[in-house]
């Protein structure tokens, strides 16, 4: 097998994964994350199922010498708890929360032809190439 | 109980399992968007194979399960969140899928706090938006 058919594979999975649990609806994602309205559990149980996953099974996989089908695993180095990471995550919080899009749900959705997530991805793109683009102005 | 919900969540992490199994990489969805850009060999393929199968596997399960939802937001709200959300994982590294799903498998604190600030960030932007007076979205 090769690396571009495990990772062709890995995505189908993922994809079937958002769209079973319906977190291709942005309607339940903001559901679940309006707390003093129509509470939706299920990002809860969406979380809780694949961390749980990830627990258990990353652990066998991340002792062996390298991947099935790599020379070495490619983890994030940082450990940083740093201005980035923080204000990052505050900006992707409140994008998500205006709209109830994160990156994979939203590509799935553009994919189905969703016209709000056509939108959106159009943007969410342009916002990454901006990052891109100031970060390599100011190096560091 | 949501059934659905679950065994989605379990799909979602024997995926992240798998390209880290026979990859060794993580499974961020910022990440592999991100990388796309990137000039050097093997760095292309496996990230579009990825999006392909997410792409084909979602659009999928929408059909066989009749989802065709879209988001309640208008066009200006859509495009702003979506500069925020492209801007905000790439600034911070990672959206719910590598942080949250792969970063908290790890046990990585970094990813911890990240979850922790844009779930927290998202709770408050639609409550402000959704029952503040005047706000409306």
């Amino acid at each position: 097998m090769s690396r571009w058919f495990a990772a062709l594979l890995a995505g189908v999975l993922f994809g079937a994964g958002l769209a079973l649990s319906r977190m291709t609806d942005p309607n339940v994602v903001l559901s679940f994350l309006d707390i003093a309205g129509d509470f939706d559990p299920r990002l809860a149980f969406v979380l809780f199922g694949a961390v749980a996953t990830t627990l258990i099974a990353f652990r066998p996989v991340l002792r062996r010498a390298r991947p099935v089908l790599a020379e070495r695993f490619q983890l994030p180095l940082s450990h940083a708890i740093d201005f980035p990471l923080v204000a990052g995550a505050l900006l992707f919080g409140v994008g998500w929360g205006l709209a109830g899009y994160c990156p994979g749900p939203a590509l799935v959705g553009a994919a189905a032809g969703v016209d709000t997530a056509l939108i959106f991805v159009a943007a969410m793109i342009a916002g990454s190439l901006l990052q891109g683009a100031t970060a390599r102005r100011r190096p560091g | 109980m949501p059934w659905s919900a679950l065994i989605g969540g379990v799909l979602i992490g024997l995926a992240a399992t798998a390209l880290l199994w026979f990859n060794g990489r993580i499974a961020g969805v910022s990440g592999i968007v991100n990388g796309l850009a990137s000039q050097a060999t093997g760095e292309r393929g496996w990230r579009i194979a990825f999006l392909l199968g997410l792409a084909g596997g979602g659009v999928l399960v929408m059909k066989l399960t009749g989802q065709a939802a879209s988001s309640p937001s208008g066009t200006p709200i859509l495009l702003l969140a979506g500069l925020l959300v492209g801007f905000g994982t790439r600034l911070g590294s990672g959206c719910t899928s590598g942080h949250g799903v792969c970063g908290l498998g790890r046990l990585s604190l970094r990813s911890l706090v990240a979850v922790m600030v844009f779930m927290a960030a998202a709770i408050v932007t639609v409550y402000v938006s959704r029952h503040l007076p005047g706000a409306g979205a």
